[in-house]
């Protein structure tokens, strides 16, 4: 394993999602390009079983962490934890999928193992064994090439949706599943997790909605719901909102999408304002058609709309409720 | 208690960036920067737990002469310190590098709550704060929307994905990480300004730190920014508002057929 590629999965209960193969994912073709091995470890309650499956997955080893700190996952557990699985095995990359709980333990894992780690990458290059690491910089604006400096290991995460799940390289002999006894003294681990929970009041469904006019923070402020109002109306559509709408207060949260609200797939999403940062396009991304109006042509939402308006929305808002009504109109 | 409140100054929203010569940061002249957004709700949310449980409220800021605007305006706010930390050896650093110069003050400042922002608008790492905690030996929890504190007791709600939340309780001293969101973040009294006038801004350097370059190498280099391509399929509609708006009727009708 010295000098190889450790993949840590995140595992639910047991349940491996989407994003634990893209991991995976990851770590195999970044192994294939280095020529190393890729070895993945699994942590915390029900972690033997997601190991089971994991080792149908072409890798080294599956490492199972195990401890009666573990059953809930704690940042301090799991950095130490891991900080115990990395000494031992001694990899030259770790790395993971940019998920809530990652961006919860990772910097903290790499600082205290003194590396560094590139978070939430949407690519890599590999040239000559030199890694360079592709992450977005000023909301999407830019592209940024990074590397990491210093002595191994270095840490990387990786955007959800980068690598498929499907792209995992399976093996027909089961790899080696290896338990890690890990010793973790009670006072180390200084939060105390509660149950996770869904706020009860959530009163609207988006996820059924046929039809989802969604407004940005280009709409300046609530005056503006007025009209986006009729244009919903008009279409029969639910009203939704990306994240600054909701913090702001000019409509609840539960009429959020994206990453920490709903995840919706209308047949149409009517994104008037929003600029289409990731954590609200993994949220509506696989509407069937999609319609962006935003005055910036640059506005990443443009990477994921069907039919594109770049103009000021209070323009164009007006006359699509006209050309709605007459098209109702006419039958 | 003593509240500690990391405040980074971020290009606004709407600016007009352009990479600078170096092509490793943005050209900053005719820039006009704000209060990285999740920072001003950290700093709202000290106010409000310095007005319930007393103390005072420190706002540390660590880049070139044009954050002692932030400062400023968070101090109009009702912060009663800041610190600056500005050294041209701190421009461009990474979150380790930030994460260690913010350190070498709270290691003595020992507050009992440091707030930060969850991610930053401009180079979003993400990892300062929980970095941060590291270096302190403080326990953490990141993308707080919600604090409770009783006597040495602290409880937060944490979001989780999809709409899922989780408390999670912890012993004082502490550091969180803020999403925004979580507060309505007031504006500055006029009373506010005239008081901030008086109130005191700190400067501190790398020497001052006992910190020298390789203290502050990054462990993560920008090789490049550039202008991504963008892999758009996107159909754009052409003419005056009403001839979009039509088009798009006719569209959504006819070739997508969703209307
Ligand atoms: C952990 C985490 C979780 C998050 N979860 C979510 C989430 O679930 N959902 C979510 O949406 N975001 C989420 N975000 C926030 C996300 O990163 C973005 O900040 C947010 O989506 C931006 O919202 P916006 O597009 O409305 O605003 P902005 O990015 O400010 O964009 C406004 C857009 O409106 C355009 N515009 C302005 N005026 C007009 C006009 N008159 N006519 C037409 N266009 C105009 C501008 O060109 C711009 O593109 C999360 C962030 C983090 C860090
Ligand atoms: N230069 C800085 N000065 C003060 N605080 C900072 C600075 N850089 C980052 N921070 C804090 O760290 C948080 C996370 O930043 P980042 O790790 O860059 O995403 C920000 O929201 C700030 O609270």
């Amino acid at each position: 394993m010295k000098d190889g590629i450790l993949v840590f999965v995140e595992q639910n209960g047991g349940k491996l999602d989407r994003v634990a193969w893209e991991a995976l994912a990851a770590g195999q073709k970044l192994a294939a390009e280095l020529g190393c091995e890729v070895s993945c470890v699994v942590l915390g309650k029900s972690a033997a079983a997601a190991g089971q499956q994991l080792a149908s997955a072409r890798v080294a080893q599956v490492c199972v962490g195990e401890a009666e700190p573990l059953v809930s996952y704690t940042p301090d557990g799991y950095a130490l934890a891991l900080k115990e699985i990395i000494q031992t095995l001694e990899p030259a990359w770790v790395v993971f999928n940019h998920t809530y709980q990652v961006r919860d333990f990772a910097p903290k894992l790499a600082a205290s193992l003194g590396g560094g780690l590139a978070s939430d990458c949407v690519g890599y290059r590999v040239e000559n064994q030199r890694v360079t690491l592709l992450r977005q910089a000023f909301q999407g604006k830019f592209a940024c090439e990074v590397e990491l400096t210093g002595p191994a290991p270095h840490f990387v995460s990786f955007q959800a949706g980068v690598f498929r799940e499907d792209s995992v390289e399976r093996q027909s002999e089961s790899a080696p599943v290896r338990t890690f006894e890990i010793s973790i003294a009670p006072g180390q681990v200084r939060t105390r997790p509660e149950e996770p929970f869904r706020e009860a009041k959530q009163s609207v469904d988006l996820t059924q909605a046929e039809m989802i006019v969604a407004v940005g923070r280009g709409i300046k402020g609530p005056e503006g719901l007025e009209t986006v109002g009729k244009l919903a109306e008009a279409l029969g559509a639910e009203i939704a909102a990306s994240r600054p709408v909701c913090d702001n207060g000019w409509l609840p949260m539960d009429r959020q999408v994206g990453s920490s609200g709903q995840t919706v797939a209308p047949k149409l999403y009517l994104a008037l304002g929003i600029s289409g940062a990731i954590q609200h396009q993994v949220g509506m991304k696989g509407s069937h058609t999609i319609v962006a109006v935003n005055k910036d042509a640059e506005a990443p939402i443009f990477e994921v709309a069907t039919y594109g308006i770049v103009g000021d929305l209070f323009e164009v808002v007006g006359p699509l409720i006209e050309e709605i009504k007459k098209l109702k109109a006419s039958g | 208690m003593k509240i500690a409140v990391a405040l980074k100054q971020v290009p606004t929203r709407d600016a007009l960036l352009r990479l600078s010569e170096s092509k490793s940061w943005i050209e900053e002249r005719d820039v006009s920067f704000e209060v990285n957004e999740p920072d001003a709700y950290a700093l709202e949310e000290a106010l409000q737990l310095k007005e319930k449980h007393g103390g005072e409220v420190v706002v540390c800021s660590l880049g070139p002469p044009r954050v002692q605007q932030a400062i400023k305006e968070a101090l109009a706010k009702g912060a009663d310190r800041a610190i600056h930390f500005e050294d041209t050896q701190f421009t461009q650093l990474d979150a380790n590098g930030t994460a260690t110069v913010l350190s070498k003050v709270l290691e003595s400042e020992r507050p009992d709550l440091v707030l930060t922002g969850l991610q930053s608008d401009d180079l979003g790492y993400a990892q300062t704060g929980v970095i941060l905690a590291e270096r302190l030996g403080y326990p953490h929890a990141t993308i707080v929307m919600e604090i409770q504190i009783d006597g040495e007791k602290l409880r937060v709600k944490r979001e989780l994905e999809a709409g899922w939340f989780q408390w999670v309780s912890m012993p004082l001293p502490a550091l969180l990480t803020i999403q925004s969101g979580i507060n309505k973040p007031r504006y500055a009294s006029l009373r506010g300004i005239m008081q901030a006038k008086s109130k005191p801004i700190s400067k501190v350097t790398a020497g001052e730190l006992g910190l020298g370059s390789e203290d502050l190498s990054p462990k993560q280099n920008i090789v490049r920014l550039y202008v991504p391509e963008r892999k758009s399929n996107t159909e754009f509609l052409q003419g005056s508002a009403q001839q979009m708006a039509a088009q798009l009727v006719d569209k959504l009708r006819n070739e997508a057929r969703v209307l």
